[in-house]
């Protein structure tokens, strides 16, 4: 198909008049929100795209989640054992009694899809941060916290340093520098999965996450 | 049937179902005013808009530069970049791909591109199954039907009619039209079509050269699978979607999802930048990119109709368009229905097909106005308009000069003549109030919808003089 491309590419090269470049401002202006109006705006923007807020904090943050858990009546709880978060999920399901059993694979998805897709219940990960102007959180997925754990399950669980939010998406891209290498996947969640495809009226869970719980560690 | 006659009967067709005209009637009014709270302040949004027509502007200055570079980026990242001229090479590269791995199972994300190749038709005529997983794309699925809207493209259609489409092709599902138990039943059907895909297929909202990333904006989480669970994704997009770098991606996608449903951003942003790597345990194992021109490079080339390939398929011109919110978009014929439609696809299929779209419109102006790169919509109609009845044909434009009519040349011949020649003009206002209550009650189509107008007794010309105005 090289003859597409050379062709495709000769006839927008004949264009006849030069297209005089354009003085680009990319409307970068941050605003100058400090840590608590950062915090403020993201639960708000979050809150209102029908995800569940717990402030939490750096010492706790696995109780709260024992606790959730436990409450909702869930069967399992998927987390990764050589990620982030493992080993104050791991002390916390020691102390804690009837909790979810705690699931850990890590074996390549092609080998338990079926488990992920109708077996499992929840899934806790860690985020690379978040984006208060609109309300996002940001997931950089890696080896042990692979992408579908955020997206195959009905229940996915968030964990958020209030130290790594940003203001705003250019912010992030800018203070992070992601354009020197981006991975393999990145994506920005804000909220559980919707559709209003029916006479425009919202409806939440249609593929993604039916719940989104955040706990934001301040 | 001409084009005009077609048109005609489609547009009758939908001006005759009151159901359909409400139910766009309500979505477009819910639409404008998202957009419009979204945007509270409106210095801010004339702001943005003006950043957003110059990225994509300069974007497309530097295009075949930027698709170079995209290219190198991906391949060196892993994605396989194929290039197709036409919507039949596209195809082909699709299918090509899809037999290489023995897969007949395809599993889609939204995907106008898709729509444009008419994918799903080709791709079962070689015994594959394409599955819609987008609810909206899924819905019309099932009832053989082109989407209305490029964002909520079952929007003509009622709840009640979706239940008992559910019910017909899901009969050991109970009847509901609630729709949050729809939307679950959705859910539970697909589930299992996602963990059997072989191939996921995509759009891509935004190219970004610098890094070799795919960006895709969605809310259903359905792009996001279609993306992660099968073992290979292919993704297609039209070669006008690249930009130069990820900083020019935030001020986009913040003109994209405000001005197409109000969002200050959506569920998922999606960036996708390489294949599973070693090591990683889930993702497509190969990722491919298929640039379609389809006369793109073509619009390329003219200074002025360029502008139409800045667009980011926000639907907001369709939203505000008061001709769109009332024949709906099926009326239009091709797969891009409203005002960007009726400039982009006549250009694709020709004048002579479709050139008739670009009468369908009012100019009243809300769609160039609605519109966050600032694509300057009615001019661009006109300019069509012009195209299907040029006499030259020394345009780019496919099927120039195919609508024009002897008759009518002549006529605005002697109109402008008439015009041009003052002793000629003065005669003939004068002949016309002489006979001004000959001129018949009914005058054609103009006095289907419209009262016949009547000529003044006297001209401007003569009460300029009987007021005392000395130069005319
Ligand atoms: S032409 Fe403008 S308003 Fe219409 S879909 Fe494209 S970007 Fe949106």
């Amino acid at each position: 198909m090289n003859k597409a491309r050379d062709n495709i590419l000769a006839r927008l090269r004949a264009r006849s008049t030069e297209i005089p470049p354009v003085e680009l401002d990319r409307g970068f202006r941050s605003p100058d929100w400090n840590r608590q109006q950062r915090i403020e705006l993201f639960c708000k923007a979050m809150t209102s795209v029908r995800t569940e807020i717990h402030r939490v904090r750096a010492s706790d943050w696995a109780d709260r989640l024992a606790q959730l858990v436990k409450e909702r009546k869930l069967n399992n709880l998927l987390y990764a054992p050589n990620g982030p978060l493992a080993r104050q999920i791991e002390a916390a399901w020691r102390n804690g009694e009837a909790l979810p059993e705690l699931v850990s694979r890590t074996a390549e998805l092609d080998e338990w899809k079926e488990e992920l897709f109708f077996g499992i219940d929840a899934a806790i990960t860690s985020t690379r941060g978040g984006i208060a102007e609109v309300g996002a959180l940001i997931l950089w997925p890696t080896p042990q916290e692979p992408r579908s754990f955020s997206l195959v399950p009905p229940i996915h669980i968030a964990v958020v340093k209030a130290d790594q939010l940003h203001n705003t998406f250019a912010d992030a891209i800018a203070d992070e520098n992601w354009q020197a290498g981006m991975p393999t996947n990145a994506v920005l969640i804000s909220g559980p999965s919707k559709s209003a495809d029916i006479e425009q009226t919202l409806a939440y869970g249609v593929h993604g996450p039916v719940e989104l719980i955040v706990l934001l560690i301040e | 049937m001409t084009q005009k006659a077609e048109f005609d009967q489609r547009v009758k067709q939908a001006l005759d179902n009151p159901q359909l005209r409400r139910n766009f009637r309500v979505t477009m009014d819910g639409l404008m005013e998202k957009r419009d709270k979204a945007f509270p302040d409106k210095a801010f949004l004339e702001e943005l808009r003006t950043i957003g027509a110059n990225i994509r502007a300069n974007a497309l200055a530097r295009q075949p530069e930027l698709l170079e570079q995209l290219e190198a980026n991906c391949t060196r990242n892993g994605i396989q970049v194929h290039w197709a001229e036409t919507i039949e090479q596209a195809n082909r590269i699709v299918l090509d791909i899809m037999e290489r791995h023995h897969a007949t199972r395809m599993i889609k994300g939204k995907s106008m591109v898709s729509e444009e190749m008419q994918m799903n038709h080709f791709l079962e005529a070689k015994g594959k199954s394409c599955v819609e997983s987008d609810l909206g794309e899924y819905i019309i699925q099932l009832d053989n039907e082109a989407p209305s809207h490029i964002i909520a493209p079952a929007i003509h259609k009622s709840k009640q009619e979706v239940a008992r489409l559910f019910k017909a092709k899901h009969p050991d599902i109970p009847y509901s039209e609630d729709i949050d138990t729809l939307t679950r039943s959705a859910r539970q059907i697909l589930r299992r079509k996602f963990h059997d895909a072989e191939i996921g297929l995509s759009g891509v909202n935004f190219a970004v050269a610098e890094t070799g990333t795919l960006c895709l904006v969605e809310n259903e989480g359905n792009g996001r699978l279609c993306t992660t669970v099968p073992p290979v994704h292919i993704a297609v997009t039209g070669i006008e979607k690249v930009v130069e770098k990820l900083a020019d991606v935030p001020p986009l996608l913040k003109l994209l999802t405000r001005s197409a449903t109000g969002q200050h951003i959506t569920t998922y942003f999606n960036m996708i930048s390489s294949p599973r790597k070693p090591g990683e345990r889930d993702g497509p194992k190969e990722v491919h990119l298929v640039l379609l021109d389809n006369q793109r490079s073509r619009i390329y080339g003219d200074s002025e109709l360029f502008d139409s390939l800045r667009c980011i398929r926000c639907g907001a011109c369709m939203n505000h368009c008061p001709v769109y919110t009332r024949i709906g978009g099926h009326a239009y014929g091709p797969p891009i229905p409203g005002p960007i439609g009726s400039v982009i696809e006549p250009q694709k299929f020709g004048l002579e097909n479709f050139g008739v779209l670009a009468t369908a419109s009012t100019l009243c102006g809300a769609c160039g106005e609605a519109c966050p790169v600032r694509i300057p919509l009615p001019k661009l109609l006109h300019r069509l308009r012009y195209e299907q009845v040029r006499e030259d044909r020394t345009g780019a434009t496919i099927g120039q000069g195919s609508q024009r009519s002897g008759k009518e040349a002549l006529i605005w011949k002697l109109w402008s003549w008439i015009h041009a020649t003052p002793l000629v003009y003065r005669s003939a206002t004068r002949l016309a109030s002489l006979f001004r209550n000959r001129i018949p009650n009914r005058i054609g189509p103009w006095s289907q919808v419209r009262t016949t107008p009547r000529i003044a007794p006297k001209s401007l010309h003569q009460l300029a003089r009987e007021e005392g105005f000395k130069h005319e």
